[in-house]
């Protein structure tokens, strides 16, 4: 009864269309994007504030404390006005920007900014809500060192970041707990401010009239304070696998990382291909090798990290102990195979096929939709790229994506980190490639 | 009585058309050509709690198999065929049911459907795959589980101690040692059983047109052989009377944690008296302004985090009784959990005496109506929604009425649902930290 059906071909496809927005840089220097996604009646905001160089300790826990209360409204009341128009908002931090994020009903739009509005002019840093944050902090980032994915990249940005702000990105217990409101109070009037900032609000909305509600409530923040700029990052240096130590561990942390190059350098679509056809979806070489044949793994991925003052393209696998140096040989393989061997035809296709449709995807929420145009925003990027990356996309010919993985993705560029059980795994991976152990501290 | 009308709740008006082909399985189109994407789903009605005693995991590890190729369909190809449209997959496993998805540009509607109804007629069952999957579940397990602290917390490891028969009461990941033991002609018999199209249905939202697409799905499904829906166990266990707690030491995890739950009422046959303690959830643990945030957190600093939500997989409009609602609370070095449960069964006993403040149920009603429109503004969630409604309820339309319904719960219900989560009625389990200690 298994008759035989040949795969459907697929319709044409449509083509990709941007929606609706408006633009403009207030005189505060806050630029705000207004975008049409009237989906559902919400109302998506996402408020991105340079903050390179920013205190780790403080800027993280300013981050947990931006909401805990102004002179007029504790925390709690901030949280019970943003509830009442369906609203929330947060703030987290990486070491490019401070990043408020936030939802509500789209009735509440005007409420939400009002507040955050409040917030930004008004955050006092209350010293009993200061002290809660920060020991919840602390606990947080003890719980994150018992992690192993986290303690790997931990290893991994101290290897290829040397002397660069990125090569620690989560501060200290010890540092968290010297925290005091007045170093927030301090770094909030130098570092939070509309200069460089973009607010971008996607919903249900008339991106003209968003416009104007945002000038209206945010025009009014203070346009002083500081900049920094963050040196490009180092580039990376290959060597001997750094292996760290976890005693214990039933699983490996495989991580490699590469070179890569920002969004709008001319290498930058072949490199998404390259990297896709290698191991950066599930319908790839490397994937389909250690999980779907070998079984090391479950949820292997290659992806391309971009920051503002580089980019790099690291590899993760979780495998199992007693694999970890197969899992190894097989990625070097597989990096090894596709620098010295172009990829066939149908394998770019796919990769193409995918690239061009999960932009498509992505564009489909108001959340989607806002994170993009939030990232971009902070590459001086705008939705307009989307439209430009495709075409760059449709046109990476076979030669071009071979010459950018042989330049980027050959194991001879590589710097390897794997953390795990050193006792079980040192001499297996010994065997493979040259090893440096850093024991756990 | 709360009187606050502060927002409008707003309503989303998503088409919903239902159809059942002659074979058993039952349809949902929901149309929408805002934007260029489908989301498709199967959802199948088995699930962790249907697994055979000895076979622990095994509804996991054959969801892992119904990848693995069909009869037109090589091992790898549907991976490829979806994302070479452009597209993403996923399946996943949950108490009640069992879910197959993607996500793709609406060009490729034609080709996820017959990929979905290549499998639906059978997948290959083979000794190659099981082995390998076998494998890829183990590493899934040391992933999720025992490589991580917290692994499993609570979903895992609460279900033992409130519940006592093994569907309800075992480990959904399953054992090493019942994985090990699965075989081929399982496989088989698990697919005969439950993977009959009578037992399933299928949901498509989002960018296409409806009368074309009822001719796709009648072209590539119409002859799935017609095979009825085994009938659904009883899975009832009486509730408790007596408080149950018990501990484990996880050795990564560095703090302690705890969680509750107690049981709640049917969702499915009593919909309206389950929907006050959904809102219950909200009231207690959402945000700096719900009642347990407030008070553990901000005020007692007793917990560093607390969460409450229904379900042990967190899916409130998705399982089937028994079921229950969860706290859950992550606690500084040296926190008690004695003194937690006891703070949590005071603010209960506040709620459930001294009612709402002004205005404090409609903002919450406000943040869920938020939260359920976010959920299904991507055409996958709308998809997955009414799939499960439909095969749960056979109501995919009620999505639509969500967040009215929930607005609709009064203060009076929620104080009564809170009076109900009594201590005798509470099971418990508490992590004592085993690492960096």
């Amino acid at each position: 009864m298994s008759q035989t059906i040949s795969l459907p071909e697929l319709d044409a496809n449509r083509p990709l269309a941007l929606p609706l927005e408006a633009e403009q840089t207030l005189p505060n220097g806050l630029t705000v994007l207004a975008i049409r996604r009237p989906s559902v009646p919400l109302a998506e905001v996402r408020l991105r504030v340079p903050f390179a160089k920013a205190e780790l300790a403080d800027a993280a826990v300013l981050a947990q404390t931006l909401f805990s209360g102004t002179s007029t409204r504790s925390t709690v009341e901030i949280a019970a006005e943003l509830q009442t128009v369906g609203g929330g908002l947060g703030a987290g931090i990486d070491p490019d920007r401070l990043q408020i994020s936030g939802n509500s009903l789209v009735s509440g739009l005007d409420r939400l900014l009002e507040l955050m509005a409040e917030v930004l002019d008004d955050a006092v840093y209350p010293e009993g809500e200061v002290t809660t944050e920060v020991e919840r902090l602390a606990d947080r980032i003890q719980v994150a060192q018992s992690q192993p994915a986290h303690l790997a990249r931990v290893a991994l940005l101290k290897r290829i970041y040397p002397g660069h702000p990125y090569a620690v990105q989560t501060p200290s217990v010890e540092d968290v707990r010297a925290v005091s409101p007045e170093a927030l109070r301090a770094l909030h009037a130098r570092r939070l401010h509309p200069a460089g900032a973009t607010l971008v609000i996607v919903g249900d909305i008339d991106p003209e009239q968003a416009v104007q509600t945002a000038a209206k409530r945010l025009g009014g923040w203070n346009g002083g304070g500081e900049s920094a700029d963050l040196p490009p990052i180092p580039p990376l240096v290959p060597g001997p696998l750094l292996l760290v130590d976890r005693p214990g561990a039933v699983q490996s942390s495989l991580r490699f990382a590469l070179p890569a190059v920002g969004r709008t350098h001319p290498d930058h679509a072949a490199l998404q291909l390259a990297n896709m056809v290698f191991g950066g979806y599930f319908s790839s070489r490397w994937v389909e090798n250690i999980r779907e044949d070998k079984g090391y793994t479950y949820g292997p991925h290659s992806v391309i990290e971009h920051s503002v003052a580089g980019s790099t393209l690291t590899v993760s696998a979780e495998v199992a102990t007693e694999v970890t140096a197969p899992a190894l040989v097989e990625t070097l393989y597989e990096l090894g195979r596709i620098a010295a061997l172009p990829v066939r035809e149908e394998e770019l296709e796919q990769a193409r096929q995918y690239a061009l449709g999960t932009l498509q995807l992505g564009m489909s929420t108001q959340s989607g939709l806002a994170g993009l145009a939030s990232t971009y925003a902070g590459f001086g990027l705008r939705l307009t790229f989307l439209a430009e990356h495709s075409a760059r996309l449709a046109a990476a010919t076979l030669a071009d994506v071979h010459r950018v993985a042989a330049t980027y993705l050959a194991p001879a560029v590589a710097a390897p980190v794997i953390l795990g059980d050193a006792e079980k795994i040192q001499a297996a991976v010994s065997a493979i490639v040259p090893v440096t152990v850093e024991s756990k501290s | 009585m709360s009187t606050e009308t502060s927002i409008q709740i707003p309503r989303t008006a998503y088409e919903v058309e239902r159809f059942t082909l002659p074979n058993g399985l039952r349809v949902v189109l929901s149309p929408d050509r805002s934007a260029p994407v489908i989301g498709v789903a199967v959802v199948y009605d088995v699930g962790i709690r249907s697994e055979p005693q000895g076979r622990t995991g095994f509804a996991h590890l054959f969801e892992h198999l119904m990848f693995q190729g069909s009869a037109n369909l090589e091992k790898l190809a549907h991976f490829r065929h979806v994302q070479g449209a452009g597209g993403t997959f996923n399946g996943s496993t949950h108490l009640d049911y069992t879910d197959y998805f993607e996500t793709v540009p609406s060009n490729a509607l034609e080709r996820m459907l017959f990929l979905e109804a290549d499998r639906m007629r059978g997948p290959r069952l083979t000794e190659e795959n099981l082995k390998n999957q076998i494998d890829v579940v183990k590493e899934e397990i040391r992933v999720n589980v025992l490589n991580r602290p917290y692994g499993g917390f609570p979903w895992l490891k609460l279900p033992p101690v409130m519940f006592d028969t093994f569907p309800n009461a075992h480990d959904g990941y399953g054992s090493f040692s019942d994985l090990e033991a699965a075989t081929v002609p399982d496989a088989a018999e698990f697919f005969d059983k439950y993977y009959a199209c009578g037992n399933a249905t299928l949901s498509v939202s989002g960018d296409f047109d409806s009368a074309h697409a009822r001719m796709l799905i009648e072209r590539h499904f119409g002859d799935v052989p017609a095979r009825p829906a085994p009938s659904r166990a009883d899975f009832a266990e009486p509730d408790l009377t007596a408080e149950r707690r018990e501990s484990y030491v996880d050795k990564l995890a560095p703090l302690p944690a705890v969680a509750s739950a107690w049981r709640v009422p049917d969702p499915i046959t009593d919909f309206a008296g389950y929907l006050p303690y959904v809102v219950l959830a909200e009231v207690l643990t959402d945000g700096d302004a719900s009642r347990l945030v407030e008070r553990l957190v901000l005020k007692d600093r007793s917990v560093t985090s607390v969460g409450g939500y229904l379900g042990f997989m967190g899916e409130p409009f998705e399982v089937r009784d028994p079921t229950a609602l969860l706290l859950q609370s992550h606690l500084p070095p040296g926190g008690s959990v004695d003194k937690v449960l006891v703070t949590i069964d005071e603010e209960l006993d506040r709620l459930a005496t001294d009612g709402l403040t002004a205005g404090e149920l409609a903002r919450t009603q406000a943040r869920m109506a938020t939260h359920l429109l976010r959920e299904t503004d991507a055409v996958l969630g709308r998809a997955l929604r009414m799939a499960v409604l439909e095969l749960q309820r056979g109501n995919p339309g009620l999505l639509n009425d969500l967040p009215h319904q929930i607005a609709e719960v009064t203060e009076d219900q929620v104080r009564a649902a809170a009076a109900a989560l009594r201590p005798n009625r509470r099971a418990s389990i508490e992590v004592v930290p085993g690492g960096n200690q």
